[in-house]
């Protein structure tokens, strides 16, 4: 199967949810798991947040586009932001570090993002924007032959 | 679906139940509802009830880090019931099972306490 969708919206706290709404719906053609749809969920989540928050500052300007492919039984996902970039990546991805520990962040996302998904790579440019690309094996192919 | 956050005192426990999504835009209005509902000096302990929460991500596990440490700075505890899978595996990744206790249900995390529920 081959399939592919992208979408763009404000960078506004309250598409967070909406985010994770459309990607779930549209990766329910490979008939995922409850497992599967949660792990999707969240890191559309973590990526969206992240993008709010340290891409565009929460200053409610900006968007924020969200790209899904379907390819066999692989899913990637895009996650693209044009705010203010990523600096250190390797710092930024580390455990528990977080740019903004006043509010509250457990500078868990970008962990999160990794260990839910096969494949994550963040490309990041100063005063560009930041992109964040997840890729994940859906075992589709191989229950539908077990059916 | 937005997050409902039910908060009840039963002697010195803080009973939070959370039903819904807690995302980042969820996190802030829990996190100032929550921290009034500490100011109240009879609160010692809580207990935060997830049955009924349907989606966590790493935004909730800030606020819940957060009311640990107000928490803790009173000498008080936390106990965190009815935790489903996925949440679980937030709170395996992040740690926080080593600092914030769990129970089973509302009624184990209350006796826990000394609440009888």
């Amino acid at each position: 199967m081959n399939n592919h969708m992208k979408v763009e919206m404000s960078a506004k706290s309250e598409n967070e949810s909406f985010a994770r709404i459309v990607v779930a719906s549209f990766i329910s053609q490979l008939d995922p798991t409850v497992d599967e749809l949660t792990e999707i969920k969240t890191v559309v989540s973590e990526a969206v947040t992240n993008a709010i928050i340290h891409g565009y500052e929460d200053q409610d300007h900006g968007v924020v586009e969200l790209e899904c492919n379907i390819d066999d039984h692989e899913v990637s996902l895009k996650i693209i932001d044009y705010g203010k970039g990523i600096f250190d990546i390797d710092e930024a991805v580390e455990p528990m570090y977080t740019s903004k520990p006043e509010l509250e962040r457990s500078g868990m996302g970008f962990t999160i993002m990794e260990n839910f998904m096969d494949d994550f790579e963040v490309v990041s440019a100063k005063g560009q924007g930041t992109t964040v690309i997840l890729r994940k094996n859906f075992n589709y192919n191989e229950r539908h032959v077990l059916r | 679906m937005s997050l409902i956050s039910h908060f009840e005192k039963k002697e010195d426990v803080l009973l939070v139940r959370l039903v819904g999504e807690l995302d980042h835009h969820e996190a802030e209005t829990l996190k100032d509802d929550w921290q009034n509902q500490l100011q109240d000096e009879a609160i010692k302990h809580v207990v935060v009830n997830l049955e009924r929460l349907s989606f966590m991500d790493s935004s909730g596990l800030g606020v819940f880090l957060g009311r640990y440490k107000q928490v803790k700075t009173n000498d008080g505890e936390m106990v965190i019931c009815s935790i489903n899978n996925s949440v679980k595996r937030l709170f395996e990744l992040s740690g926080l099972f080593k600092l914030i206790n769990t129970e089973e249900n509302e009624s184990e995390a209350l006796s826990r306490l000394g609440v009888a529920s």
